[in-house]
């Protein structure tokens, strides 16, 4: 666990690990935003938790997006801003896959917001959401070739 | 965007219509695929991408201060306000405190562009729904808006005003005249609005109890801004996590409870009353003092400095060809845009081209939403619905 001593008594923090003590795979602070990163195989329960969690509902899912980074290994980030209106707190909570067939579990059942969302990052990131009920291309053609997003994708399009 | 793969199997009671992407009533190119029994609506399908330009991977390739030209056109309807997600989500990772003046300033031309985006929404819904008038009231009005943003950036619509650690330029001394007229004359007009519609019967009978979005359902899908207080959701990014000296302004978040069409017209107009009163209070208590960040290396030198000074014509020479980069980290910064939560999400890598930039569109949610909105509605009402729910088609599909 790569938690630093000052983040391993945040509510927050506690909150997750109280949920599945492996749920915290490594936290950080930038800028007084506190990014939660939670091993892929967790994310789902860890989400279904933190929507009905007694001291954070966070009943909101403001954006669900995703990051390559490319050519590092796990090479994609998928990167969830939750936020609590109770409570007014914002958690960011990440999980990295691997390049090689990504895959992560669907929120799209406890937010049904997540379904675009999961949507766009299928189709721009080629991420696959286990359990989405519609995995199909959102903004790109139906028989569009590659996930432009993605950094070895060229910006001018493949010629 | 899937023409071939639409899955809607009509059944034998049933058939099924295309609606856009070329009608005038969906306020650009966005299909809905209805699937009608009789008039009524059983299944609605939003059908989008047609616009999708690819300006999140087109941001990758550009330098910080360039990818706030790409921002305006996200959702030209309301520049200004991606303009400011943007800048601040950029001045969160530099680091950088922007001077009162600047931030004042943004806090005035942000909440002049709700009320041109709110002046375009209540237009075009009022057109859908055959009251031509209102549209040319509203025009006529947002003219002034386009001209003050003229005065203060060049540019009537693709403004690029705000700039990382403060503005392009202090505004010419015209501006606030300018301004201080359209502030005295705007409340009158927004009770010209009223009179032509909140008694209105017509209107009233096409817009109440229309497309009712509960509470439960406006959280579920991540509805924000002025839909969810339309739902009866008392919450307002610049009262609840304010950014830019929103804490130092007076002023009411509007919230009706029905989550009918009615309800968000009525938010929506009272939210351009309170964006008037925000308004007035940022041009009378104007601190004084610099509109720019003192960041060398981030924000340009003086023009003034850059001919006599060879440091300052050095910095603005490694600006503009070499850009900045800042450290590495990532910010997720969202304002209380026109149209909901507008934010940014950007990941630096340290270089000077931004890793990732993720603009959070208000606008995809809302039309997301439009598969619960509509189905058990009469088709003629889907026109009604749409329109209230605010989007533009430029920033669902980037």
């Amino acid at each position: 666990m790569n938690v630093p001593a000052e983040l391993s008594e945040h509510a927050l923090v506690r909150a997750l690990q109280g949920i599945h003590p492996q749920a915290v795979a490594a936290a950080s602070v930038f800028r007084q935003q506190l990014i939660i990163e939670v091993p892929s195989s967790l994310l789902r329960t860890v989400c279904e938790c933190l929507r009905s969690h007694s001291d954070f509902p966070f009943e909101f899912l403001a954006d669900l997006t995703a990051v390559d980074w490319y050519p590092l290994e796990p090479r994609f980030e998928v990167v969830y801003q939750l936020l609590s209106l109770q409570a007014n707190q914002r958690l960011c909570v990440k999980a990295r896959i691997p390049g090689d067939n990504p895959r992560i579990d669907s929120v799209s059942g406890l937010w049904p917001a997540a379904n675009w969302f999961e949507r766009e990052v299928f189709d721009l990131f080629g991420i696959h959401f286990n359990g989405h009920p519609n995995l199909r291309r959102l903004l790109m053609p139906e028989d569009w070739e590659g996930h432009p997003l993605r950094k070895d994708y060229p910006v001018e399009g493949y010629r | 965007m899937g023409h071939a793969a639409t899955p809607v199997v009509p059944s034998a009671r049933t058939m099924v219509l295309n609606m856009g992407p070329q009608h005038p009533s969906t306020h650009g190119v966005l299909r809905l695929v209805l699937e009608l029994d009789g008039e009524t609506i059983v299944r609605a399908t939003p059908d989008i991408g047609f616009l999708h330009t690819g300006i999140e991977k087109n941001a990758e390739k550009l330098f910080y201060s360039q990818v706030i030209t790409l921002t305006d056109r996200i959702d030209y309807l309301a520049p200004l306000a991606n303009n400011l997600a943007y800048c601040l989500a950029v001045e969160k990772i530099l680091g950088i405190e922007v001077p009162a003046r600047a931030q004042w300033l943004r806090v005035l031309l942000t909440e002049l562009t709700r009320i041109n985006n709110h002046l375009i929404w209540l237009g075009t819904t009022a057109l859908e729904l055959g009251a031509m008038t209102v549209l040319l009231y509203c025009f006529r009005e947002r003219e002034e808006i386009l001209r003050i943003f003229e005065r203060v950036s060049g540019q009537r619509m693709m403004t690029s005003y705000f700039r990382i650690g403060g503005l392009a330029l202090e505004p010419p001394l015209d501006f606030y005249p300018c301004v201080d007229q359209f502030l005295k004359m705007f409340p009158g007009r927004v009770d010209e609005y009223e009179d032509l519609l909140t008694e209105n019967r017509i209107w009233q009978a096409r817009t109440q109890g229309v497309g009712v979005l509960s509470k439960q359902d406006a959280l579920d899908y991540s509805i924000s801004g002025p839909n969810l207080r339309a739902s009866g959701v008392n919450w307002d990014l610049r009262k609840a996590q304010p950014y830019s000296s929103y804490e130092q302004f007076d002023f009411d978040i509007p919230v009706e409870s029905a989550g009918d069409c009615y309800a968000r017209y009525r938010v929506r107009l009272a939210e351009m009353r309170q964006s008037t009163r925000i308004a007035r209070q940022a041009l009378e208590g104007l601190p004084d003092g610099p509109v720019r960040a003192h960041a060398p290396g981030v924000v340009l030198p003086d023009r003034e400095k850059m001919k006599s000074e060879m440091e300052a014509l050095i910095y603005h020479f490694k600006i503009v060809t070499d850009g900045f980069a800042p450290p590495v980290g990532e910010a997720y910064v969202p304002i209380e845009g026109p149209k909901g939560e507008l934010g940014y999400y950007i990941v630096s890598d340290g270089s000077p081209r931004p890793w990732r930039c993720r603009h959070r569109p208000p606008s995809l949610l809302n039309v997301q939403v439009l598969s619960k909105l509509l189905p058990g509605h009469l088709l003629a009402d889907a026109v009604a619905i749409v329109a209230s729910v605010d989007f533009v088609l430029g920033e669902v599909d980037r």
